[in-house]
């Protein structure tokens, strides 16, 4: 199947689009990687079928609309192609396999440890924080975490599906590892 | 929403209030802060005090906050603005033009967050040279009012921003590995018209001082 990613916008306010979704086009485009971009509450079938990845982009730190909408994502569990969830997105996937976020603020530059090469990320990686919440992944049998500093859950992937979540923000400092998951 | 920007009248200020406003937001004010310390890392233009007479050209109030620029100081002279901004205008975010700079981009973060109000940052990990032609396509007239960074010299003073500084910005961008946005202080900007802009601000380069690789324009 050819490369085409649908990108799923979570941002209510429209200006948002321009921090969260427009650096991920970027990085797409400079690498010739088709995409599309819809917003999570238009999302159809025939958009499913028709993307070969998915990543659910980020949003600003008072822009959860989405988490009374988690009923417009149940269709992650049955998708069978690459997700990728950033920030706000993995706590979408996290929400969508039963666990509630909990309360962490981080904002700005941390150093992050993965112990486990994650989509070309290996040991200490400078990453973009945004975010005020996280999920508690330990408690889901079916991810297995490759990072975790302070008790809070950085990069996690599914056991058995190419279903990747990270907390930080790789279109600012780690954009290697978007194109990383795009080849999967 | 009733927005605030942070804006110091250079271009990617200017331009992100633009987006906002293209995108439908309500912009109630902007908010400027003038830093004594010509070094600060926030805070920094040699044109700063045209911030009134671009206000009065765009006709959105501007609020003033003056600083002496010392690191956690200015911390506390910006969210006092934007505190007033917020009790005076009812602002529901903040606007600010930061692309790369993560000093600026988490410290404003961390005061909206703090008070509650939204943080948009609509250049954020833009491309520099993007920037500088969107500005242009979209008829923003820009001048180069500081510069402080090899190979800029005192002719640049003055410079508009067209297709040739462009392509000429792109060569030294390439070759000494500068910022080519201008970021990092390397140069700054005055916008004298744009389409915020309901007249022209008319300024006439007065005197160029400095030495070096490190000039700044005295407009009037």
């Amino acid at each position: 199947m050819k490369r085409n990613i649908l990108l799923v916008n979570v941002c209510k306010e429209r200006l948002h689009y321009y921090e969260f979704v427009k650096p991920i086009e970027n990085i797409l485009s400079k690498n010739c990687v088709s995409f599309f971009v819809k917003s999570y509450n238009e999302i159809k079938n025939e958009n499913l079928k028709k993307a070969s990845h998915i990543i659910i982009c980020g949003t600003s730190l008072k822009d959860f609309g989405y988490e009374k909408d988690l009923r417009k994502f149940e269709w992650i569990k049955g998708f069978e192609k690459p997700i990728l969830g950033i920030c706000a997105g993995m706590q979408i996937i996290g929400s969508v396999f039963s666990r509630k976020s909990k309360k962490k603020t981080e904002i700005g530059f941390y150093s992050e440890d993965f112990k486990k090469e994650f989509l070309g990320l290996t040991g200490k990686q400078e990453v973009w924080h945004l975010h005020n919440n996280y999920v508690d992944f330990g408690k889901l049998n079916d991810f297995e975490v490759f990072c975790k500093e302070g008790g809070v859950f950085q990069a996690v992937k599914h056991k058995e599906k190419e279903i990747y979540g990270v907390l930080f923000h790789p279109e600012v400092r780690n954009k290697e590892m978007i194109k990383g998951f795009v080849k999967k | 929403m009733r927005l605030g920007i942070l804006f110091s009248g250079g271009k990617d200020s200017t331009y992100a209030a633009w987006l906002a406003k293209k995108e439908g937001y309500e912009i109630s004010c902007l908010i400027s802060l003038w830093s004594k310390n010509k070094d600060s890392f926030m805070f920094h233009t040699p044109a700063i005090e045209f911030t009134k007479k671009q206000a009065e050209c765009i006709r959105i109030p501007l609020i003033v906050q003056e600083t002496v620029g010392e690191k956690e100081v200015e911390l506390k002279d910006l969210e006092k603005a934007i505190k007033l901004a917020v009790k005076i205008y009812r602002i529901e975010g903040i606007v600010t033009g930061a692309v790369e700079s993560v000093y600026q981009a988490s410290r404003v973060q961390k005061i909206c967050n703090d008070l509650g109000i939204e943080c948009f940052n609509p250049l954020w990990q833009k491309n520099q040279i993007e920037i500088l032609e969107d500005s242009v396509k979209n008829k923003f007239e820009v001048i180069i009012s500081g510069v402080a960074a090899y190979p800029f010299d005192k002719s640049w003073i003055g410079r508009e921003i067209d297709q040739k500084f462009i392509d000429e910005i792109k060569v030294l961008s390439d070759k000494y590995k500068i910022n080519p946005a201008g970021e990092g202080g390397e140069f700054e900007s005055l916008v004298v018209n744009c389409p915020l802009f309901k007249k022209r601000l008319d300024v006439r380069l007065k005197n160029v001082y400095g030495e070096g690789n490190s000039w700044k324009g005295e407009f009037e």
